[in-house]
């Protein structure tokens, strides 16, 4: 019961204390599971985040899934996953009905047509950072290019991209192990 | 019925959302403001700028409130509103939730294996690829405003872009700190 409430509070901690998202959660993260509660050890959370990041879902939400199982099962799980998610949820709705009253308001306007083109920039600025960590090369460049010309010109849905890309990678890495086993 | 709607939508969202919260933006605006129509792109990118000056995860953030304004601009009212934004949050988590559950510890000890290593790798290329394609929907007039008939909006609103485009790439300056300056601009010059 005791650790139960602490997975829940260190996960509240984490979730309502990081603005910026799942990846600006990491550093406190590793503070607060690593250094501080000694749930698990440095190169188990390294692993922890390669499996949160490799599987679908929010990154910030797998990990609570992930450390709320091991220590303490489903119960765990979800209790962590709760606390990282709670306080963000009921300060957003909030804000909801505050900005759909003020809906028209000129100040209010002023506001997000100064942060509209700052939005767009700050989500052009990822693929550029991402793509190093893709590994990009001129031979696989066309890979991300073909992706965005299909959604953005054609009006194909993210989805499919998602779904052609597992199985052109599953496909990739079978004739490759081929090859090399072969040699 | 727009819950029964809203939850098959955020469900469909969250399985299909690799290489986080940005992957999710394009996700979601594919879904709510192309297919739907539940609201305009400018209420989106609204949305996603609340998001990320507020704590907790962006995906979740943006998913609660993209709730929040569906079900509010189809005619219901606030309280059904904060149902829809809970529903959604709840949908996009659901089967990530149970897939990580089964998954972690296989995963973990296969997660050499060639296959899934290649597969991994293809995966990380297309997010890129769905990221950029989210920022160029996003470049449309209703957030720049128009050339010739809003020149001024349209100067000012290139401008910002790439001064927060620099900003945030060369001098790894906050997100927040560009909003909430953008912000202030916005009501100085506007």
């Amino acid at each position: 019961m005791k650790q139960l409430a602490q997975l829940f509070y260190s996960f509240f901690k984490i979730g309502a204390f990081t603005i910026g998202g799942g990846y600006a959660m990491i550093p406190l993260m590793e503070k607060e599971l690593v250094d501080r509660r000694q749930w698990i050890d440095k190169e188990d959370f390294m692993d922890t985040m390669a499996v949160a990041q490799a599987m679908p879902g929010i990154f910030a939400v797998n990990m609570a899934t992930q450390i709320g199982q091991r220590l303490r099962g489903l119960r765990g799980a979800i209790v962590a996953v709760l606390g990282n998610i709670l306080v963000p949820i009921l300060i957003i709705i909030g804000l909801a009905i505050f900005f759909h009253q003020l809906r028209g308001n000129a100040v209010v306007e002023a506001i997000f047509k100064g942060i509209r083109p700052a939005v767009v920039a700050l989500i052009a600025v990822p693929v550029f950072t991402l793509a190093k960590t893709a590994k990009i090369s001129w031979r696989n460049c066309w890979i991300p290019i073909v992706a965005a010309l299909l959604i953005y010109l054609l009006g194909v849905s993210p989805t499919w991209i998602v779904l052609a890309a597992i199985a052109g990678g599953m496909l990739y890495g079978y004739l490759k192990n081929r090859k090399e086993g072969a040699l | 019925m727009i819950f029964w709607k809203l939850f098959y939508t955020f469900v469909k969202i969250g399985i299909f959302t690799f290489g986080g919260g940005y992957a999710m933006i394009a996700l979601i605006q594919n879904e709510v403001v192309e297919k739907n129509g539940w609201m305009t792109t400018q209420e989106f990118t609204d949305i996603v700028a609340t998001s990320q000056i507020t704590p907790g995860p962006v995906g979740i953030n943006t998913a609660t409130y993209t709730g929040y304004t569906a079900v509010v601009n189809a005619g219901y009212s606030p309280t059904l509103g904060v149902a829809g934004a809970f529903l959604a949050s709840f949908s996009v988590i659901l089967l990530p939730f149970i897939l990580m559950l089964i998954v972690s510890r296989l995963l973990h000890k296969h997660k050499d294996n060639p296959i899934v290593a290649a597969t991994l790798s293809v995966l990380r290329l297309a997010v890129v690829g769905l990221i950029a394609a989210a920022a160029l929907l996003l470049l449309t007039a209703e957030n720049f405003g128009t050339p010739g008939t809003q020149t001024f909006q349209f100067v000012c609103s290139c401008i910002l872009f790439a001064a927060v485009f620099i900003a945030s790439w060369k001098y790894k300056i906050s997100p927040i700190l560009l909003i909430l300056i953008c912000g202030v601009v916005g009501v100085v010059i506007y």
